[in-house]
C-alpha cells in the first residue's frame, strides 16, 4: 500500500491541475492578505474561498481523477494485493496532494503573515475538507460506473453542500424559530461537512458574539471545547464513513 | 491450471457468461474468441479477480479466485488499453509494480530490452505514443515470468517489428510450459501461437479444442479461414468436435 | 510677613502636635480594641504583626492606626471587624479577613459610617462579604487596596468597595476581584475612581446608580459577569478605562442606562459580548475609543438621543453596530470601520461613500438567535450583498457619513 501511495503521489505531485490550484491559491491569500493592514478581515476572505472552492475542487478533481485512473486501477488490481489497499492508497495520495496543495497555498502564507490560533485553525478546516471531499468523490467513483454521471453528482453534491443545505435550514429556522429548536439545529449542523467546518471557525472568531445568546444549548455547545471536539468528530466521520463505504462497496465492485 | 466450473455472471439483466466449465492446462495457448458482448472480457476479468462472479468457481493451482488474493502472482496481465498516470515515468511504472511483486526477484527484462524501453526510462506516461504503452504493458506482463499469461489484444496498436517480437515471445513462453490465455481480433496474429480455442457467443462456451483438431473438423489450415467455417457451419462443425 | 505668619500658626498646632503618641499594639485577647479605648485623639497605634481575633472594632476618634508587616484582624466569620465613625482617621497596612455572613446586615471589613476625610489604604481585605463600605462618607480616600473574595453567586456575597450616599470619594490604586460588584457607586457624587484594576467579580466589575458627576479613569474592568453597569446618573466623564473579556448573554464593556450629559473618550473596548450597550440615554459623546474584536461593538437602543460618536476605531468585531429599531437619533461620524470597503477617490483620508455599520444577519440573529449558526457561510454573505445592492432591512438613517480610510492612532 506505501508503495502505490508513493509513486501515485509522485505522479499527482507533478500533476499541472494540482500546481495550477495551488498557486491560485498562494495567490489568492498573498494579495488578500497582503493588501489588508487587517488581518482579520483577510482571514474572512480567506474563510469563504476556503469554504466555497475546496470542497468544490477537491470534489470535482478527485471524481475526474479516480475514472481517468480506472485502468491503472485494474492492472494495479491484476497484481497480488487486496482490493482495498489498492483504493485506500488510491485515495491517500490523492488527498495528500491535495491537501499539500491548501497546505502550501493557503496554509504557509497564512501562518506566516497572520500569526494565532484562527490561523491554525482555517488551515487545519481547509485540511479537512478536502479530506472530506476527496472521500465523497471516492463514494461516486465506486457507486457510478459512468464518468459523465459522476461529475454531474459531484457538481450536486458541492453545490447542495454550500448553498441548498444552508438554505433549507435557514428556512427551517425561520418557520420554527417560535420553538426550542436550538438542539435540533446543532444536529442538523452534524450532517453539512461545510457547515461544521465553518462553525469550527466562528467559534473561535465569534466566540464573543455567540456567548451574547441566551439559548443554553448554544452556551453549552458553542462557549466550551465541546463545540470544537463534536464539530471536528463529526468532520472525521464525514471522512470515514463514506470511505467505509467505498471499500465495501469496492470490494464487490465489478471493474 | 485454471479450473473454471459453472461460471456465471450478468449485469443487471444481462447475462454476460453462462454456466461456463473449462479446464486450462499448463503448456496451452488458448485463443479466446467470440464476437463482441460475447463474454470473453467477463471472463478475463473473472479470472483476474476484477468481476466477482455470481456463480460457480474458479480455480487457479487450486486455489479460489475468491477471498485470496495471492493466485495473482501467478498471472502476468496485459490489459487491452494501457492507461497509465500521466506523470509516471516508465522506470517509476516498473519499479512501482516491482515493488509490488517482492516475491520474484528474477526480472525477465527480455521484452524492455527488445522494446527499447529501458532507453525512455525516464519518459512520462503522458509523453509516450499509445503503441509505446502498449509495450511497456506487454513488458509489465512478462517481467515477472509467470505461469499463467492474460494477454487482452495483445498486439492491437503494435508495429510489425514488436508484434513479431512480442508473439516470439510468447511462443517461447509457450514452450516453456506457461499458460497463455490470448485476445485478440487479428486472427492471423495468432497463428502458430494458439494451440486451444475457446469460443464464446452470448456468454456460451461454444467449443473449447485443440487448434489441430479444429483443422481437421474443418478441412481448413489457416485460422481465420478456420473459424469463418465454424461461423457459417457452426452447429454442423460443433458436432462433429463432440 | 510671610514667615511671621506661618509660625504663628505652627504655633497654634504645637499642643496636638506634643501630646501625640506612637503605641506598639501587640496581639492579645481584644488588645486591638483596648488599644483604641486608651488612645488619646492623634494618637498613633503600630500594631505588630500577628493574629489578631476580634471583631466590631470601632475607631471613634481620629486616629492613626498602622499595621506593621501586614497584622491579620481576623473575624472568625462571625460579625464585621472594623468600624470608622470619626472624621480623619487613617488606617493602612492592616489584613482584614473574615467577616460573617448575613441577610440582614452587610458585613463589612471596614466600615466607615457618617465622617469625613478619612483615608484607607495600602491594606489587605480577604474572604469578607463587603471589603470596603463607605456610608455617608465625604473627602475620603480609598487607595492601593487589595480586596478578595471566592463568591459563588450574587446572593450570598457583597461589594468589594461599596459606597452609599457619599461624595467627594477618591477611590484608586485598588485591586478588586471575587465580589460581587467590583466597585459600587450608589448617590455618591463629584467622586474619581481611578486606576483601579477590577476583575473577575460576579456581576459587575462597577456598578453605579444615581451617582452624578463622578468620573472614573484609567481603571480596569476585565472577566467580570456583566462587565460595567452606569444607570441614573447625569454627567459622568469616562476616559482611558479598559473593558475586557466579559463574556455572556447580559455581558458589555459598559452598559449605559437612563445616563445624560457624560464622556466617554480613549477607552478600550476589548473581546466583550456587546462592547458598549446603551439605553434611553442623553447627549453622551463617544469619542476615540478603540473596539475591538466585541461580538457587538456597540448596540445603541432606539430609546437613545443626541450622542455622538465620532473617531472611534471600529476592528475585528463580528457587528459594528446593532440597534433596535428603525429610528437612529444619534450621529456617527469620522470612525474607522475595518469592514467598510468604500474607496476615497479625493484622497482626503474620508470614504467618498456612507458606511453602514448595522449588519443585516445582526439584525436577523437578533429576531432568530438560533439562525446565527449560518453566520459567515456562503448563504448569510450573499444575504448582505443583497442588502446592500437593495436595502430593505437596516435602519438607513444609521450610518458614518465620513467613514476614516485609516485607522486612528489613539
Amino acid at each position: 500500500m506505501k508503495t502505490i501511495i508513493k509513486y501515485v503521489l509522485l505522479d499527482l505531485l507533478r500533476n499541472r491541475v494540482i500546481l495550477f490550484y495551488t498557486i491560485i491559491l498562494a495567490v489568492l491569500a498573498v494579495s488578500v492578505l497582503g493588501i489588508d493592514d487587517n488581518p482579520t478581515k483577510g482571514l474572512l476572505s480567506l474563510l469563504n474561498i476556503t469554504l466555497l472552492f475546496v470542497p468544490l475542487i477537491t470534489i470535482l478533481f478527485s471524481t475526474i481523477y479516480f475514472f481517468n485512473a480506472i485502468e491503472f486501477t485494474e492492472l494495479l488490481l491484476s497484481q497480488p494485493i487486496k482490493r482495498n489497499k489498492v483504493l485506500l492508497a488510491e485515495y491517500s495520495a490523492l488527498t495528500v496532494s491535495l491537501s499539500t496543495a491548501y497546505a502550501v497555498g493557503i496554509g504557509i502564507p497564512l501562518l506566516l503573515l497572520v500569526s494565532g490560533i484562527e490561523s491554525f485553525i482555517l488551515t487545519l478546516i481547509g485540511i479537512l475538507l478536502t479530506f472530506v471531499f476527496s472521500s465523497l468523490a471516492l463514494l461516486i467513483f465506486v457507486k457510478f460506473r459512468d464518468k459523465t454521471k459522476g461529475i454531474g453528482i459531484a457538481i450536486a453534491i458541492a453545490l447542495f453542500f454550500t448553498l441548498l443545505f444552508d438554505g433549507f435550514l435557514l428556512a427551517f429556522i425561520y418557520s420554527f424559530s417560535d420553538y426550542p429548536i436550538d438542539q435540533a439545529v446543532v444536529g442538523i449542523i452534524a450532517f453539512n461537512p461545510i457547515d461544521l467546518a465553518r462553525v469550527l471557525m466562528l467559534l473561535h472568531l465569534d466566540v464573543a458574539v455567540l456567548m451574547g445568546y441566551s439559548g443554553a444549548l448554544f452556551k453549552k455547545f458553542l462557549g466550551s471545547a465541546t463545540g470544537s471536539i463534536f464539530s471536528i468528530a463529526c468532520i472525521m466521520l464525514w471522512i470515514i464513513v463514506p470511505l467505509l463505504l467505498s471499500v465495501r462497496i469496492f470490494n464487490r465492485k465489478d471493474l | 491450471m485454471i479450473k473454471i466450473e459453472h461460471l456465471s455472471k450478468s449485469f443487471g439483466k444481462f447475462a454476460a457468461l453462462k454456466d461456463i466449465n473449462v479446464h486450462m492446462r499448463q503448456g496451452q495457448a488458448i485463443s479466446l474468441l467470440g464476437p463482441n458482448g460475447s463474454g470473453k472480457t467477463t471472463l478475463i476479468k473473472s479470472i483476474l479477480g476484477l468481476v466477482i462472479p455470481e456463480k460457480g468457481n474458479i480455480t487457479i493451482n487450486g486455489q479460489s479466485v475468491k477471498r485470496d488474493w495471492s493466485y495473482r502472482s501467478l498471472i502476468g496481465y496485459m490489459p487491452q488499453i494501457g492507461h497509465y498516470p500521466d506523470n509516471m515515468t516508465i522506470d517509476q511504472v516498473f519499479a512501482l509494480i516491482k515493488e509490488m511483486r517482492k516475491d520474484t526477484h528474477d526480472y525477465d527484462e527480455e521484452l524492455i530490452r527488445g522494446f527499447q524501453l529501458n532507453k525512455l526510462g525516464n519518459k512520462t506516461m503522458r509523453s509516450l505514443s499509445g503503441g509505446t504503452r502498449q509495450k511497456v504493458s506487454a513488458s509489465l506482463a512478462f517481467l515477472f515470468s509467470p505461469s499463467v499469461y492474460i494477454l487482452d489484444e495483445p498486439t492491437a496498436g503494435l508495429d510489425p517489428v514488436s508484434s513479431e517480437l512480442l508473439k516470439e515471445k510468447i511462443l517461447k513462453e509457450r514452450e516453456a510450459g506457461k499458460l497463455i490465455l490470448i485476445t485478440s481480433h487479428v486472427l492471423s496474429d495468432l497463428e502458430g501461437i494458439a494451440s486451444h480455442i475457446i469460443y464464446l457467443q452470448d456468454g456460451d462456451l461454444r467449443f473449447y479444442s485443440a487448434v489441430e483438431e479444429l483443422q481437421a473438423a474443418t478441412g481448413e489450415e489457416k485460422l481465420n479461414k478456420v473459424i469463418a467455417h465454424i461461423m457459417k457451419n457452426e452447429s454442423r462443425v460443433a458436432k462433429t468436435i463432440q | 510677613m510671610l514667615p511671621y505668619k506661618l509660625i504663628i500658626v505652627l504655633l497654634m498646632f504645637l499642643p496636638g502636635l506634643s501630646w501625640a503618641k506612637s503605641i506598639k499594639v501587640y496581639p492579645g485577647r481584644n488588645s486591638f480594641q483596648k488599644a483604641i479605648n486608651a488612645a488619646k485623639r492623634n494618637d498613633t497605634l503600630l500594631l505588630q504583626p500577628g493574629v489578631y481575633k476580634e471583631h466590631d472594632i470601632l475607631i471613634n476618634k481620629k486616629l492613626v492606626v498602622i499595621g506593621v508587616h501586614y497584622p491579620v484582624i481576623d473575624g472568625e466569620h462571625t460579625s464585621q471587624i472594623i468600624f470608622i465613625t470619626a472624621d480623619s482617621v487613617i488606617l493602612q497596612g492592616l489584613q482584614v479577613q473574615n467577616t460573617g455572613r448575613s441577610s440582614m446586615t452587610d458585613m463589612a471589613a471596614i466600615r466607615v459610617q457618617n465622617a469625613n476625610h478619612v483615608i484607607v489604604r495600602n491594606n489587605k481585605a480577604f474572604n469578607n462579604t463587603y471589603g470596603i463600605y463607605l456610608q455617608n462618607a465625604g473627602f475620603t480616600v480609598v487607595q492601593n487596596n487589595i480586596i478578595q473574595a471566592n463568591s459563588e453567586d450574587e446572593l450570598n456575597s457583597g461589594n468589594g468597595i461599596h459606597a452609599w450616599k457619599c461624595h467627594d470619594l477618591i477611590i484608586t490604586g485598588n485591586d478588586v476581584s471575587g465580589h460581587r460588584d467590583g466597585i459600587y457607586f450608589e448617590f455618591v457624587t463629584t467622586s474619581a475612581i481611578t486606576g483601579n484594576v477590577s476583575h473577575a467579580n460576579v456581576r459587575y466589575g462597577l456598578h453605579f446608580m444615581f451617582s452624578h458627576n463622578d468620573t472614573y479613569t484609567n481603571n480596569r474592568f476585565s472577566d467580570n459577569g456583566s462587565g460595567v453597569a452606569v444607570m441614573y446618573s447625569k454627567g459622568v466623564t469616562m476616559t482611558g478605562n479598559i473593558f475586557l473579556h466579559n463574556w455572556g448573554d447580559a455581558a458589555y464593556g459598559i452598559l449605559l442606562k437612563e445616563i445624560a450629559d457624560s464622556k466617554i473618550n480613549h477607552n478600550q473596548f476589548l473581546k466583550n459580548t456587546v462592547g458598549l450597550y446603551m439605553e434611553s440615554t442623553t447627549n453622551i459623546a463617544v469619542g476615540d475609543n478603540q473596539f475591538n474584536e466585541n461580538g457587538w461593538g456597540i448596540k445603541v437602543m432606539a430609546s437613545c438621543s443626541g450622542s455622538n460618536f465620532t473617531r472611534n476605531n471600529f476592528t475585528g468585531n463580528s457587528f459594528d453596530v446593532a440597534t433596535n429599531g428603525t429610528t437612529m437619533l444619534n450621529h456617527f461620524s469620522e470612525n474607522f470601520w475595518d469592514k467598510y470597503d468604500g474607496y476615497d477617490l479625493d484622497k482626503n483620508g474620508t470614504g467618498d461613500v456612507p458606511y453602514y455599520p448595522v449588519s443585516v444577519y445582526s439584525v436577523v440573529s437578533e429576531r432568530v438567535p438560533t439562525a446565527m449558526i449560518l453566520y459567515r457561510s456562503f448563504l448569510t454573505g450573499i444575504m448582505e450583498q443583497v442588502e446592500k445592492v437593495m436595502p430593505s432591512i437596516i435602519p438607513d438613517q444609521l450610518k458614518d457619513d465620513t467613514p476614516r480610510m485609516k485607522k486612528w492612532k489613539l
